[in-house]
């Protein structure tokens, strides 16, 4: 493997991406009536993990409309193929699926080159992982990593197994849907956002105390994944489409800018 | 009909395997080992060499142990890597300015290795004092928690815009303590989700 760290320390900005005209002055409020509530007790951990009080808004200076920039050279060829990237005997057990989408802002403009994560679990909703202990087995060749950048138009799109689901020490019978995990960047550390995609049709979705955070059905409609036979690979895999709309840009027509920003 | 927007896709908890996709390597996979995403400048970054400790408690005075913690800061004068700091080309190559820590999965410990950041411009293109912003991931945790450190011994703090918008009495949750010694300097804060003591929080 690569020195990557190196690479994301040492790399130049990579070119093309000065265009941040669209950018200059700070990003939509985050709308806090359909983002979940950080206190939500039948989901039981966020009751001793959520804060009491308010959060305190704050205007949006460099240090929010800035983040990290990630370039093709910080990964490798594989880390979008999860079918193949922890390969050690043969091919991961389970339905092979594409996942394909659009990551754009609030205005439906693609967002370029922005860093995608994603993990889940394997096909029988077993994680990868030193604290887990479901009793499913896991794969030795799925470890259910993956990462990829969207190409100019924000688009992106990788291959795994899809993830079953798993039973969760919520209530006594509690079950996460199958889901399959994304972390996004978008342009600034105030377009940070990490989520969670659903499968269309998964009856486990509207019982999941995760999933009913959301109290705004069409957020839920977000968050799930519709198959897509246009996109399939015949005789291979299956495909679903997954868009993801991040914070868009602030329109500030006559305010005055002040200097350094 | 008023005007409106696509809306932001909803947040969910990055779940208690938050590790296998931002830092495998933590999860116990061998997959990116050569990453220490907590190292955030190499020597060559202008500023004072810093370690950042951060212990995370909740609500029941427990250590989270499965949280991610994530860190966005300027270099020593201040130049934020990214296309809209006019002086990001001036940056040294080894600083990264974004920064990962996860615990040993036992503890509530986190730790950077970076530089005291130097001061931006504020809202008002007035200076802000040396501050790293931060975005908090876990279990149970819905949407991701904003906040700031800043450090102690910064006359700075006592004139910083976003500082003076919190209560007086709630100001010292956001201030890294230095640390008396030698070699490095460390500066260390604990992050309270809930409580006397809890961390403010900010709405960006």
């Amino acid at each position: 493997m690569t020195d990557q760290a190196s690479r994301i320390a040492a790399g130049p900005l990579p070119g093309g991406r000065n265009d941040l005209g669209a950018f200059p002055r700070g990003f939509q409020p985050r709308d806090r009536d359909l983002q979940p509530a950080a206190y939500f007790p039948d989901y039981k951990s966020t009751v001793a993990r959520s804060p009491q009080q308010a959060l305190l808004s704050v205007p949006q200076t460099m240090s929010e409309i800035t983040g990290p920039v990630f370039g093709h050279g910080d990964l490798d060829p594989l880390d979008n193929d999860l079918i193949r990237n922890a390969q050690v005997d043969g091919e991961p057990i389970g339905e092979r699926a594409i996942v394909h989408g659009r990551v754009m802002d609030q205005e439906g403009r693609g967002i370029p080159n922005t860093l995608v994560e994603v993990w889940q679990a394997n096909a029988g909703g077993r994680y990868r992982h030193k604290t887990e202990d479901y009793i499913a087995p896991l794969d030795p060749n799925f470890a259910g990593c993956g990462r990829m950048i969207t190409d100019e138009h924000g688009y992106y799109h990788f291959r795994t197994i899809r993830p079953g689901p798993y039973p969760w020490r919520n209530y006594r019978n509690s079950w996460r849907p199958a889901h399959i995990h994304f972390s996004l960047f978008g342009p600034a550390f105030a377009t940070r956002m990490i989520t969670q995609m659903y499968f269309e049709g998964d009856p486990l979705i509207p019982i999941c105390p995760i999933v009913n955070c959301v109290s705004d059905k069409k957020g839920v409609e977000a968050l799930t994944a519709l198959l897509d036979m246009t996109a399939n690979t015949p005789h291979d895999c299956l495909a679903y489409r997954f868009d993801i709309v991040l914070r868009g840009p602030r329109q500030t027509f006559f305010e005055n800018r002040p200097e350094g920003l | 009909m008023p005007v409106t927007l696509l809306r932001e896709t909803p947040s969910q908890t990055a779940g208690p395997y938050v590790h296998i996709g931002l830092v495998p390597s933590a999860a116990g996979i061998q997959m990116r080992t050569q990453e220490n995403l907590h190292v955030v400048a190499g020597p060559q970054t202008e500023g004072e060499p810093i370690k950042l400790e951060v212990n995370l408690w909740d609500g029941t005075g427990a250590p989270i142990t499965d949280a991610t913690i994530e860190l966005w800061q300027a270099d020593g004068k201040g130049r934020y890597r990214h296309p809209l700091d006019p002086k990001a080309n001036e940056i040294a190559a080894d600083f990264r300015g974004f920064g990962r820590a996860v615990s040993d999965l036992k503890s509530g410990y986190y730790v950077f290795e970076t530089v005291k950041p130097g001061q931006v411009a504020g809202p008002n293109g007035e200076k802000m004092a040396p501050h790293v912003a931060i975005a908090l991931f876990a279990r149970g945790i819905n949407i991701h928690l904003n906040t700031r450190i800043y450090f102690s011994d910064e006359e700075a703090n006592a004139s910083d815009p976003i500082l003076k918008m919190v209560p007086p009495h709630r100001r010292e949750t956001l201030i890294a303590e230095r640390k008396p010694g030698e070699g490095t300097a460390v500066y260390s804060i604990d992050i309270h989700l809930q409580g006397e003591q809890e961390t403010v929080f900010f709405d960006v």
